[in-house]
């Protein structure tokens, strides 16, 4: 039997019946993640822009730096801001060691055995528990338990629990980003594992570990919910100006109960207030995903394979 | 001669699969054994067993006695100790993501050399006796993981050297090597054969007859045969199915 082999060139560039549906498919798929890309950033813009439009008006260094006034109805965020600032680093003093630390131990000493599965569910576990299920627990455990009282120490720690599980997570996928095979090179050398650790998975994982614990300052930032019943109260005026009004043991204010205080407790309180407030805490939490883009960003650029 | 290593009744299970069904053979002081034979042979796994690393992996169960210098490994205490006393060479080449320094003298900084020039003559060595010298005497400090595959491999051997070892075991090197820089390896090898007791797997048969002293084949987790490397490539080596795999027959 003989076989055509010649082809024409007509034949050859005009495109099958397969082929267009190919492209038709192609372009339809590509335009529906992006309409899905544009509805996810739509939102985020819509609500920043409409917090900056309306809180606009009260929008200076003022509001920043001056307690709340007139039963809180007028001044600025000064006492909620530092508050919150505190909760959020005594937390993660407290869950970035123990947290980054514990995920070392389960990626890379830590053999599969049934110990390590339960501890690995309960990780996934706890990442899932309501805030107000943290809430109840702070309160029994520290506040009560352990004589802490309601202070911000309380509260940090609450949220440091909170927290805990979501940071061991992202520090073992960091870690899980290095190839084993250079783990497998190190122990052919001789190496110990904390040698590998030291010298080739943690200069290599560094960047996630730290975004991973970054992006929790937003979480622990936005909880309402954890420090209500642990250290958190509806007003407390300390010195304006000075970081260090607060004492570890005191009760403090903070962003988020503040703006549920004087949207739903505190009759007439003028729109710009609360939208302020709004527009700090956002403004904050963005602040500090940035520096957590810029930090990754900068250890990137060394990324060594 | 010497018996560097001597593997009595060695069995290897990956859970239930097996990879080695109880072989036994000695490696003699200062010789070139080639091991050849196809895929799943369990070749990898052997060399993973004489320096300790297979016991990483999951489900793994070891049977059998691997002797050296007459002592038992599974008993040797100091398992990192036992590493440094045995140079590994994997077929994919793994540049750690250091500089290309940093690299060979990872070994000696972690047994707590900490002297600059001593470190410094440790590399030069080792890079020299990789072949790699003078193509990276320029840029040390560059990274590692930046260099082509077969230079990558290079380095690799030179980090299998810079503990000095006893024992260099290199599993399949030249994947990723051209010919050339092949033989020039294979030139070194046979000088290290003074220093060194060398075990080169290999799934080239024409590199163990080039090199080797002694040559093993091994065959889905047995050892069919092992013999003086004349022998095995000989017309009439005691096995049928060595001389079918040497020549090409199946494999």
């Amino acid at each position: 039997m003989e076989i055509n082999t010649e082809i024409s060139p007509e034949l050859m560039f005009t495109e099958s019946s397969i082929g267009k549906q190919n492209r038709y498919i192609e372009n339809g798929v590509k335009i529906f993640f992006l309409i899905m890309t544009c509805l996810m950033i739509l939102p985020l813009l819509l609500i920043v822009g409409y917090l900056i439009y309306k809180a606009f008006p009260v929008l200076s260094f003022e509001f920043l730096f001056t307690n709340p006034k007139d039963n809180m109805r007028a001044g600025g965020v000064w006492a909620p801001f530092l508050g919150t600032i505190y909760l959020v680093v005594v937390s993660l003093m407290v869950a970035a060691p123990i947290g980054v630390f514990a995920a070392v131990y389960l990626n890379e000493y830590a053999r599969e055995n049934w110990f390590t599965r339960i501890v690995n569910l309960a990780v996934v576990n706890l990442a899932g528990v309501p805030s107000i299920v943290h809430a109840l627990f702070g309160v029994g455990a520290f506040v009560l338990f352990a004589g802490l009282g309601e202070s911000i120490l309380a509260a940090s720690l609450t949220l440091a629990i909170m927290t805990l599980p979501v940071i061991i997570a992202s520090t073992k996928e960091a870690l899980n980003a290095v190839p084993m095979s250079f783990r497998e090179a190190c122990w052919n050398l001789g190496a110990t594992r904390w040698q590998t650790i030291r010298r080739i998975v943690l200069p290599n994982s560094i960047s996630g570990i730290l975004t991973g614990v970054i992006l929790q300052v937003s979480r622990a930032a936005g909880e309402t919910a954890p420090i209500m019943f642990t250290g958190a109260v509806f007003y407390k005026a300390i010195a304006e100006g000075n970081v260090f009004a607060y004492n570890i043991t005191d009760q403090c204010m903070a962003l988020s109960l503040h703006l549920y205080t004087i949207s739903t407790q505190v009759p007439d309180v003028s729109d710009v207030i609360p939208y302020g407030t709004a527009i700090v805490l956002v403004g904050s939490v963005l602040f500090v995903n940035a520096a957590a883009i810029c930090v990754r960003v900068y250890l990137r650029t060394r990324k060594k394979w | 001669m010497e018996n560097k290593i001597e593997i009595s009744d060695l069995k290897v299970n990956y859970g239930d699969k097996p990879a080695l069904n109880g072989i036994s053979f000695n490696i003699v002081q200062n010789e070139i054994l080639g091991i050849i034979g196809p895929a799943q042979s369990g070749k990898t796994t052997l060399l993973k067993v004489i320096n300790r690393t297979l016991e990483f992996t999951h489900g793994v169960t070891i049977q059998g006695s691997v002797k050296l210098d007459g002592v038992d490994i599974s008993t040797i205490g100091d398992v990192y100790g036992l590493r440094k006393r045995i140079g590994m060479v994997l077929p994919l080449p793994v540049g750690l993501p250091l500089s290309i320094y940093d690299n060979v003298a990872f070994a000696p900084r972690t047994s707590g050399i900490r002297i600059k020039a001593e470190l410094d003559e440790i590399v030069e060595r080792c890079l020299k006796q990789a072949a790699l010298w003078d193509e990276v005497k320029d840029r040390l400090n560059s990274l590692g993981t930046r260099l082509s595959g077969g230079q990558q491999q290079r380095l690799t051997i030179a980090r299998a050297l810079s503990h000095q070892p006893e024992i260099l075991c290199l599993d399949e090197f030249s994947i990723a090597v051209d010919p050339i820089t092949t033989m020039r390896i294979e030139e070194v090898l046979k000088t290290l054969k003074n220093e060194m007791t060398i075990l080169l797997v290999t799934n080239l048969v024409q590199q163990a007859k080039r090199l080797a002293d002694r040559t093993a084949f091994m065959l889905n987790g047995d050892l069919i045969e092992i013999d003086d490397t004349e022998v095995m490539f000989s017309d009439n080596p005691k096995q049928q199915s060595t001389f079918d795999y040497i020549n090409g027959d199946f494999g």
